[in-house]
């Protein structure tokens, strides 16, 4: 039995008590250590990522308890992808964070983060639902530290919405998974896509409750409407860094829709087939709507790039709700890609923010390296929008040609392309506010109490404080480039997601192998 | 025994949503308390109700038992969600000492309603 899969896992565990313990007060050994944990993390997930492109799918029991007894941790090519972007975005964000001294605004930043890495690549990893309600708890708690990180009146009230938001969420969890157990007798995912289509339609209806209670769950973590409103709030009012590594969380939603809902509920399960697609896919479309709008309404940066991140999720889910292997594909593609432009354009508005000291959109005398920021900012948000030469406009290709089907066509084509143009329209409106009339004002004269705000102002951007960025803006570049490549890889997921008899019979394990 | 159980799961979480729903920090906590219960008896009778049953076989061939699964997930559930609520009193504590208020609800600043 291999122990690497278990690693992503364990390595953040193990590393987050230490620094909390060992390195309180010393900020440069907990920024060396995070680093190189993070560092580590993403070689570990690059390695998975090999061993899982082999196409096998590689089990860890934990405690060597056989799997529907044990929780077992499964590696596919979906759980090393989904591990392998945590990692690499984990590592940008922390850079920045450091870089900006985001890190030092308030205590135990690293210590939350670490958890909060072990959270997700746990919840991508496991093979259980019990198993990922724990894990979501994990990244949760973790989450609520960093989301009042550095403190304040609005991020402390916004942070308590989440909260609330999140703990309602937990509970309906909890329903959920009572009633998936009391209907089968079963949490383990592999179990449960082995049992659910033996269970004749007439006695599922406990099952298909099980299925809806967990999409809403699900739904809540990815932002889909009705149950998208905490989003905007948190992500505008969250430390930039960590809306950054936000980019991730609502994806943890989308990956646990396409796990579950695909292997247990999904084609070809008598009981609740097609359910979740009924219901996901006009939620998506309304939530297209909503990011759009939005954009177009909001007065603050930070609020206009939350709800374009609403708006990629919808369109993300439109392509998940289809569920078939080609709009899978379509849809990992754009995952990829959304996630790493929406941290891009937080990363960006982290570094304009900090030097406007506000995030309204009104022009106000340029700041210094405005064309440079203005040049980021334009590639990013072409990159969101999705406009060529970026990884954005491949990926809403792929999701429009997933979206063909009749009945869908109308109302996806419609409202992706509707929302991309009002997207680009609030991007463009934003971009020239900020950075275009900004330099057709002139310099206010300068009043005593004004010099510290005039420092900030002045302050030019270090490299490392822009390589993040840039970082993140070279992936979408590279994901453009080697676009033939990706798709490949994305296509041979899918296929394997959809491969039901596969997973079952390597996660039980008719042949014994060690 | 099993209509105690489904209107005491019932009765919990109608208190729980209706807490949930008001405005103020304390009753929200109390709310989630509420709702955390309701799930956790959930979670008990999912196992099927039996009484005077031991978690584990006590001879070969005497098949009647409880089920041991959901007493375990419920102590998992009862530990995070006991965690969870001391969480949700810090922060709320935390918002209140900031806001000098303990609305749940955000008001709009002018920057957003363009005043």
């Amino acid at each position: 039995m291999m122990h690497w899969i278990v690693l992503p896992i364990v390595l953040p565990a193990m590393v987050a008590p230490l620094i909390g313990f060992v390195m309180r007060n010393d900020i440069t050994m907990a920024r060396i250590t995070s680093l190189v944990s993070t560092a580590l993390l993403l070689c570990i997930a690059i390695g998975l990522t090999a061993m899982a492109a082999q196409g096998e799918t590689l089990t860890y029991r934990l405690g060597d308890w056989p799997a529907p007894f044990g929780i077992v941790m499964v590696l596919d090519r979906l759980s090393a992808l989904m591990v392998l972007l945590t990692a690499s975005l984990a590592l940008i964000v922390l850079i920045h964070a450091i870089a900006t001294g985001w890190d030092a605004r308030g205590r135990h930043f690293h210590v939350l983060f670490q958890f909060q890495l072990m959270g997700i690549c746990g919840a991508f990893l496991t093979g259980d639902v019990f198993n990922l309600f724990v894990f979501f708890e994990v990244l949760l708690i973790a989450s609520y530290g960093l989301m009042i990180h550095a403190g304040g009146r609005a991020r402390m009230r916004a942070g308590l919405q989440y909260v609330v938001m999140n703990l309602a969420g937990s509970t309906l969890f909890l329903f959920a998974l009572g009633t998936l157990y009391a209907s089968t007798g079963t949490l383990n995912i592999a179990d449960l896509a082995a049992k659910i289509p033996t269970i004749p339609p007439d006695d599922a209806a406990l099952v298909r409750v099980a299925a809806m209670l967990l999409m809403i769950v699900f739904a809540v973590k990815a932002a889909v409407f009705p149950v998208q409103f905490w989003l905007p709030a948190t992500y505008s009012n969250a430390p930039a860094p960590v809306a950054a590594l936000f980019a991730i969380m609502t994806k943890v939603g989308a990956y646990a829709i396409l796990r579950v809902h695909t292997l247990a509920f999904g084609p070809g399960v008598p009981g609740t087939e097609g359910m979740a697609g009924t219901w996901l896919f006009p939620a998506a479309i309304v939530t297209i709507a909503i990011g759009a709008f939005g954009v177009i309404g909001a007065r603050r940066l930070m609020p206009l790039i939350a709800f374009s991140v609403v708006g990629s999720m919808g369109t993300l889910l439109a392509a998940v709700a289809v569920f078939s292997p080609t709009a899978t594909t379509a849809a990992l593609y754009y995952m990829v890609h959304s996630t790493f432009a929406a941290a891009c354009l937080f990363l960006i508005a982290d570094l304009v923010v900090t030097r406007r000291q506000s995030d309204t959109l009104d022009p106000i005398p340029a700041t210094v390296q405005n064309g440079l920021f203005a040049a980021l900012f334009f590639a990013a948000a072409i990159g969101m929008a999705g406009m060529p030469p970026l990884s954005g406009f491949l990926g809403k290709l792929l999701v429009l040609d997933a979206l063909r089907a009749p009945g869908m066509i109308g109302w996806a084509w419609t409202a992706i392309l509707l929302g991309s143009l009002l997207t680009i329209v609030g991007f463009a409106r934003a971009g020239s506010n900020l950075f275009w009339k900004s330099t057709t004002l002139s310099e206010p004269a300068l009043d005593p109490g004004e010099q510290r705000g005039d420092a900030a102002r002045s302050r030019t951007a270090t490299a490392a404080q822009l390589a993040p960025a840039m970082a993140a803006l070279a992936v979408l570049a590279g994901l453009a480039a080697f676009a033939g490549p990706a798709a490949a890889y994305f296509e041979d997921t899918s296929t394997q997601l959809f491969d039901r008899s596969g997973y079952v019979a390597a996660v039980l394990g008719t042949g014994e192998e060690d | 025994m099993e209509f105690l159980v489904a209107s005491a799961v019932g009765v919990l979480t109608a208190g729980g949503v209706y807490l949930l729903l008001r405005l103020r920090t304390f009753p929200v906590i109390l709310g989630i308390a509420l709702l955390s219960y309701a799930v956790n008896v959930f979670l008990f009778a999912s196992g099927r109700l039996a009484i005077d049953k031991s978690p584990i076989l006590a001879k070969y061939g005497e098949a009647s038992y409880t089920d041991p699964l959901p007493q375990a997930l419920v102590l998992t559930a009862i530990v995070i969600s006991f965690g969870m609520t001391a969480v949700l009193v810090m922060i709320g504590l935390g918002a209140y000492l900031e806001a000098d208020s303990d609305r749940i609800d955000i008001e709009d600043t002018e920057e957003d309603t363009g005043a």
